[in-house]
């Protein structure tokens, strides 16, 4: 029994809390925001030489072959300052070619997702915005020379960014009858707009298939046979999405208690007041408690397949909960400092409710959790 | 991080489950004397102050190997781990780090055997949360200690033999931890008056004591004059992992998931009520998020790291969660939740009720959550005092 990091991975989390604090601190964070890409080229390929983006890419595809417990390690740095980086949606895009794919597949593709040549993401969401089988409609119809997609994903990670994209789309009534395919940005009939989200650290799209041809070795997987993949690309996402959540909320408890002890009023800081006093430890309360969640779903995904959905679920709908509290926790304890633009506690809030929805809300994963406790 | 059990460990488990199954009857065949029964039968085992020293009767046990142990118990709702509960709990390791070689042959054997209990004469009716303010006198006098003044919400006074009283012998007004000494009563000592106080469910568990010209020989006092405060917090720091606690409370949970599914709610099934569905499973979370954190503790004991105030996350979570499980159990329910006493309405013999009545003595009895807050703001994010 250890709950606990690992020396290397101790030394992981050193290595890129020190490369962000020095190369991107908030305030680079908020110009890098106001890019139309909105992540930086240059960083991006550096994290990659580290390593840091085939972190858990197998060493046959060119990755490091870490597991998701140390990619937590990462994505819970890049949290806490707010990096602003496809990271995500391209380790989700690995997964579903290291799962789905053939040899050939893999090969193409392992390889440069690992290195960070290609930014990848994952298609799933669509105007139902379900995250269970029935919320996929996209259709495909087979065709001599390929599969025909049609329809409109929303609220695709890193749209702009991505250059693959692997697509869930419907090849049957069955409400499991799911496939997948594989689409190059630049495909016939593929048009990809921006979604203007809240926070600007993250980037979301809109991508319209009008008749997308997709050739048969471009399709991922058995076909009818995706919603095994789907969900666990649903609860990686869900715990890599949780990792940069606890990342940024310890963030914004950080900054609430600095600002705690330096703000005066009534000539004391006000952190020594309960009314201020109390809201932060139960800030920290939550944070400590949705790490052990974290950590545990994480190790879980690696180690304990039959348990990861409800190891999942547990973290992500704690998460959800308790860093939107935070988020505005964070902004009344300030006071009117913290509503303003220029200072940095908004950043976290905005944040908070982007990560509210993504991969699963509190109501999703609750319902999940009553369901396989038997309710 | 790897949350799997070596193979001794795992023939620990295997020991502990062979003894259950061989020696613990189910439930409903359980007498009124078998928790003294089972003090017995685990004494054998040494498994009775499994953690303490071998010298002094203990089980020698490991960390894991008491973790492994508190599991299963649980899991098979066996009896505590001895009938001695406030003995188990810190008199006997407070004897074993403070005591006399005289005082630990004295009282460690009665304590594992649970022949007796102990209570624990902490707070005054001047002094709660502020438990270094406490006012009841000691003066020395010879060879004895003359106690003057009260105590209150002492626990099993009534029925206890001995007290592990806090008193004050000495005022300085620049440091009110300075002057607390500890002393061991003997209940029956003369001029020690304890008077039952029933509490909301209708109950008599605690007590107000009262101290007039109590003598208490030297030789009861436990560690030097002076050394009480030191006493306490050392006895307060060998609380644990809260894996039992955990268990009871998924035991509760479990009983709520069954109680949602036989009471109806609007003509179906509460189980199938989305807002009893939420709660359920939030508690779920609550639960497993302290399951997950007293691992986290267990982790850096086994690294040979002191606890520090990180276990108030927990009693926060429990805290909660205590209030949380009693107020559900009775609103699925519905109106035969707001019963209570003998009638076929009243489910499980009014455990529920017993259980939204009864959360203050572990709510409040361990330190409020207020004062949890105030340690963790203080202790850990490093906010001024107030």
């Amino acid at each position: 029994m250890n709950f606990g990091f690992s020396a290397e991975q101790e030394l992981l989390r050193a290595e890129v809390r020190r490369f962000l604090d020095q190369n991107c601190p908030l305030d680079a964070v908020r110009k890098i925001a106001e890019t139309p890409e909105g992540y930086s080229r240059d960083l991006w390929a550096r994290m990659a030489e580290l390593g840091w983006v085939g972190l858990r890419s197998d060493e046959a595809h060119g990755g490091v072959g870490l597991g998701w417990v140390d990619l937590v390690v990462v994505l819970e740095e890049m949290g806490r300052t707010l990096f602003p980086s496809p990271l995500i949606a391209t380790v989700l895009a690995g997964v579903a070619i290291e799962r789905g794919g053939s040899e050939a597949q893999r090969a193409r593709w392992l390889p440069a997702l690992a290195d960070g040549s290609t930014i990848g993401s994952v298609a799933l969401l669509e105007a139902g915005d379900q995250l269970t089988p029935e919320g996929v409609a996209l259709t495909g119809e087979r065709k001599p020379g390929g599969t025909r997609l049609t329809g409109e994903k929303l609220f695709v990670l890193d749209a702009q960014a991505a250059d693959l994209f692997v697509v869930a789309f419907r090849s049957g009534p069955a409400p499991e009858a799911l496939s997948l395919a594989l689409v190059e940005r630049g495909a016939a009939g593929l048009a990809i707009e921006s979604l203007p989200t809240m926070d600007l650290t993250k980037r979301q799209g809109r991508i319209r298939f009008d008749g997308v041809v997709v050739p048969d070795d471009a399709l991922l997987g058995e076909p009818g046979a995706a919603w095994p993949i789907l969900s666990a690309l649903i609860d990686g996402g869900a715990v890599a999405l949780t990792a940069e959540m606890v990342g940024a909320a310890e963030g914004a408890l950080d900054l609430t208690v600095n600002y705690a002890k330096q703000r005066i009023q009534f000539g004391e800081p006000i952190g020594r007041f309960q009314g201020v006093k109390h809201p932060l430890a139960e800030m920290y309360v939550d944070v400590e408690s949705f790490k052990s969640l974290l950590y545990y779903a994480a190790w879980t995904l690696d180690e304990r397949p039959e348990e990861a959905p409800l190891a999942t679920s547990r973290a992500k709908a704690y998460a959800s909960e308790a860093f939107a509290r935070i988020g505005i926790d964070a902004i009344g304890l300030h006071g009117g400092i913290g509503y303003t633009w220029e200072y940095d506690a908004q950043l976290y809030l905005k944040r908070a409710k982007w990560s509210r929805p993504a991969f699963g809300d509190a109501d999703h994963h609750y319902e999940r959790i009553a369901a396989l406790g038997g309710l | 991080m790897d949350f799997n059990f070596t193979p001794e460990e795992e023939a620990f488990r295997d020991e502990v489950r062979a003894f259950l199954d061989e020696n613990l009857p189910p439930e409903s065949e359980r007498s009124p004397g078998f928790p003294l029964e089972w003090n017995r039968k685990l004494r054998e085992k040494r498994w009775v102050g499994f953690s303490w020293p071998r010298e002094v009767g203990g089980g020698g046990g490991g960390i894991m190997q008491q973790v492994i142990l508190k599991e299963e118990m649980a899991r098979r709702k066996a009896p505590a781990l001895g009938v001695s509960f406030m003995g188990l709990a810190w008199v006997g390791p407070a004897l074993i780090e403070y005591g006399t070689e005289e005082q630990k042959q004295r009282f460690i054997p009665d304590i594992l055997d649970g022949k007796l209990q102990w209570c624990t004469g902490y707070s005054e009716p001047d002094t709660g949360s502020d438990l270094a303010s406490l006012q009841c006198k000691a003066v020395r006098e010879g060879n004895e200690y003359v106690v003057t003044g009260q105590k209150i919400w002492t626990s099993v006074a009534m029925w206890a033999k001995w007290m592990i009283l806090l008193v004050r012998t000495e005022n300085d007004p620049a440091d009110k931890h300075k002057g607390i000494t500890c002393l061991l009563v003997a209940m029956d000592s003369p001029g020690l008056t304890v008077r039952p106080i029933r509490n909301m469910s209708g109950g008599e568990m605690f007590a107000e004591c009262f101290f007039d010209g109590v003598r208490v020989p030297v030789e009861n006092r436990l560690a030097g004059e002076g050394q009480g405060w030191k006493v306490t917090i050392s006895a307060l720091a060998h609380e644990r992992s809260s894996i039992s606690e955990v268990h009871g409370l998924m035991r509760h949970l479990d009983g709520i998931r069954d109680l949602a599914k036989r009471c109806t709610r609007n003509g179906r099934p509460a189980a199938k009520d989305p807002g009893v569905r939420r709660r359920i499973a939030q508690a779920d979370v609550r639960i497993e998020a302290m399951r997950l954190n007293g691992l986290r503790f267990l982790t850096k004991q086994l690294k040979g790291e002191k606890l520090g105030s990180e276990t108030s996350i927990n009693k926060l979570h429990r805290a909660a969660l205590e209030i949380e499980l009693g107020e559900l159990a009775l609103e699925i329910q519905g109106s035969r939740g707001a019963l209570m006493g003998e009638d076929e309405l009243v489910l499980e013999g009014g455990r529920w009720q017993r259980m939204a009545l009864g959360w203050p003595e572990v709510v409040i009895g361990g330190g409020t959550p207020n004062i949890q807050r105030n340690i963790i703001a203080e202790r850990v994010l490093g906010l001024p005092k107030d």
